[in-house]
């Protein structure tokens, strides 16, 4: 067989990573509720045949819970990533076009919120929205802005100020036609990049802030709710109640970042010829 | 002269960032439906109207918001922080309490994750696409994906559950007097606490290093150095560490942000009682005093970091410190 070369291998990551993703969130948005149904008959079995994960202490199976838990991450993380850029790319090319006072107010507003610690901001914005579900989401998609909005700034701010878009505009093209041009196809590359790098920390801040109780009620399958509920039976030595759940959110988080790496990898110009 | 300059511009700029998070964090618990009156008496007391009235003027809550805060302000820079509502003591005694516990766990996590990711960190760039490289990489970028409260519950259940080698939560033995708890229940209770933490930091402090280190090792001098005849080690050492520890440092110091998030999660799964319990306790039970406080701590926290992280920065750069605008 003839080695594959590196663009090819990283359309296969990247195609392998996507399929397993959207399949587990496919899976968890359509898995009908019968598919983590209360059965006290098997509870607390440990994994094997019949329950690949194994169950919980209501009997509900560990596998289609967990499933379910990562869709819903997913769908947060989604809406995070929608909301989150949106608000980076007006931010960043704001600051970036009409710089000046716009663009030390946009610093200062980004230094802001990364100045109190990311979990911080979440307690107090899921507290501001008396918690639950959709405390938790606005938490996760209204934080989320930040790290991109300097991504995009300066990504804009070079390619503004380079030999070659000057000289377009030398030569008489409109801004428009500058930005369709020159501007867009740069600083989209980065952007889309920037954006799938974001699902992975949103994924991951859903969890955690779940986790300390302070979103989705006990009985909805979250990822964090699953976790924190086999703390309990940590010490009785149920050990599967948690990794397994686990593992499929690191999974589900390293998949992101292998994306977001080999896009990175693909869309730059510098390493095309690796 | 323009080092000060940019030095002074920085805690100024620390300093009106510091008021703004005060007030954000002021307003974003302003808004929340959470009626303190409530949080504070249940919601099945029997207190009469004129009591709660009463209990309503005593904070000043019937007062409009903009007041408040400049009264909070002001009592807080006065070292009143108010009172805490669920433990029911004033909240600078609790964080003063909770911060010492919190501060040795993040010290000894940050210390850990810092010297050996530093040192995974050489030995990857020295050993750059081989098999330990690759290992390394990889095992850093999994850390780094890796929920911190899944880590402790992971290590909660092998090393205490499992194995029995170190305890299952709290800072001390259980049922032990204050008095009688020694250094060592201490430290015997903080390692796996302070190992999560440090996990968060390995990573990204090991991948940051290696990067670093790569370009150094790419530059004439270390050719110039092979060609004399030094040996790898040699070149580690004379060259490689002195180029790459200050930058690496200043990125640990700027990492601040995310060790307190850490803490809240590595503390709720070990029951430690730390700040990042506290934190998690006053967002549960509506305990705005506290959360306010802890909130600001934080920010101080984060801002004392970077500032720390630019100071070095600065100070440790070579050239005379033109170069800032």
């Amino acid at each position: 067989m003839k080695k594959c070369n590196t663009r090819t291998r990283v359309m296969i990551y990247i195609g392998f990573a996507s399929v397993y993703l959207l399949g587990i969130f496919f899976w968890g948005l359509f898995m009908p509720e019968s598919g983590y149904d209360v059965n006290y008959a098997d509870k607390l079995l440990p994994p094997g045949s019949g329950h690949l994960f194994g169950t919980d202490f209501m009997g509900r199976d560990m596998l289609m819970r967990s499933v379910k838990g990562i869709s819903v991450s997913l769908l947060t993380a989604a809406l995070a990533a929608g909301i989150s850029s949106v608000i980076a790319l007006a931010f960043g090319v704001t600051a970036a076009v009409f710089g000046g006072r716009l663009d030390s107010f946009v610093n200062w507003c980004v230094d802001l919120f990364m100045g109190i610690p990311h979990l911080v901001l979440l307690i107090l914005i899921s507290f501001m929205l008396g918690r639950g579900a959709k405390g938790v989401t606005a938490a996760v998609a209204f934080t989320h802005w930040p790290e991109l909005t300097r991504v995009v700034r300066a990504e804009v701010i070079s390619v503004r100020s380079s030999q070659y878009v000057r000289a377009a505009y030398k030569m008489g093209k409109s801004r428009f036609s500058v930005a369709w041009g020159h501007v867009i196809p740069h600083v989209l590359p980065v952007y889309l990049v920037g954006v799938i790098l974001l699902f992975p920390h949103a994924v991951m801040h859903e969890a955690s802030i779940t986790f300390l109780g302070f979103g989705l009620p006990a009985e909805e399958p979250a990822i964090g709710v699953i976790l924190s509920e086999s703390m309990k039976y940590i010490a009785m030595g149920k050990w599967w109640l948690m990794l397994f759940p686990g593992l499929m959110l690191l999974l589900a988080v390293m998949l992101f970042d292998i994306i977001g790496e080999n896009l990175k990898r693909l869309w730059n110009p510098d390493s095309g010829n690796e | 002269m323009a080092r000060m300059k940019y030095t002074g511009k920085t805690v100024l700029r620390m300093l009106t960032l510091f008021i703004a998070v005060s007030i954000l964090s002021f307003l974003l618990l302003e808004a929340s439906p959470v009626d303190p009156m409530t949080a504070y008496i249940g919601t099945d007391s029997t207190f009469s109207e004129e009591a709660k009235e009463e209990i309503l003027r005593h904070w000043g809550l019937n007062e409009p918001p903009v007041k408040r805060f400049f009264k909070w302000a002001w009592n807080f820079v006065h070292g009143d922080w108010g009172e805490s509502i669920t433990y029911k003591k004033p909240v600078k005694t609790v964080i003063a309490e909770r911060l010492k516990y919190s501060l040795a766990l993040m010290f000894a996590a940050w210390s850990f994750s810092g010297i050996l990711g530093y040192a995974m960190g050489i030995l990857a760039a020295v050993r750059k696409g081989r098999l330990t490289d690759k290992l390394i990489k990889t095992f850093c970028l999994a850390l780094q994906s890796a929920p911190t409260f899944w880590i402790g519950l992971l290590s909660l259940s092998l090393f205490a559950v499992h194995l029995g080698w170190f305890p299952i939560g709290l800072a001390a033995p259980m049922g032990k007097a204050a008095e009688e708890v020694t250094i060592s229940d201490r430290i015997y209770h903080m390692i796996l606490p302070a190992f999560t933490l440090s996990v968060l930091g390995i990573g990204k402090i090991a991948l940051y290093t290696r990067q670093k280190f790569i370009e150094i090792l790419n530059r004439e001098f270390i050719l110039y150095a092979k060609a004399k005849g030094e040996s790898m080690g040699q070149i580690v050492m004379r060259h490689g560490i002195r180029n790459t520890l200050m930058p690496a440092v200043t990125v640990q110091f700027a990492s601040f942000s995310e060790l307190f998030g850490g803490i809240a999660l590595a503390e709720s799964v070990f029951s430690y009682p730390g700040i990042g319990s506290a934190l998690t306790a006053a967002g549960l039970g509506g305990d705005v005093p506290l959360l306010l406080g802890i909130a600001v701590c934080s920010a101080a926290f984060v801002f004392a970091g970077n500032l720390t992280a630019d100071i070095l920065y600065l100070a440790l750069e070579p050239r005379d410190g033109s170069f800032v605008h």
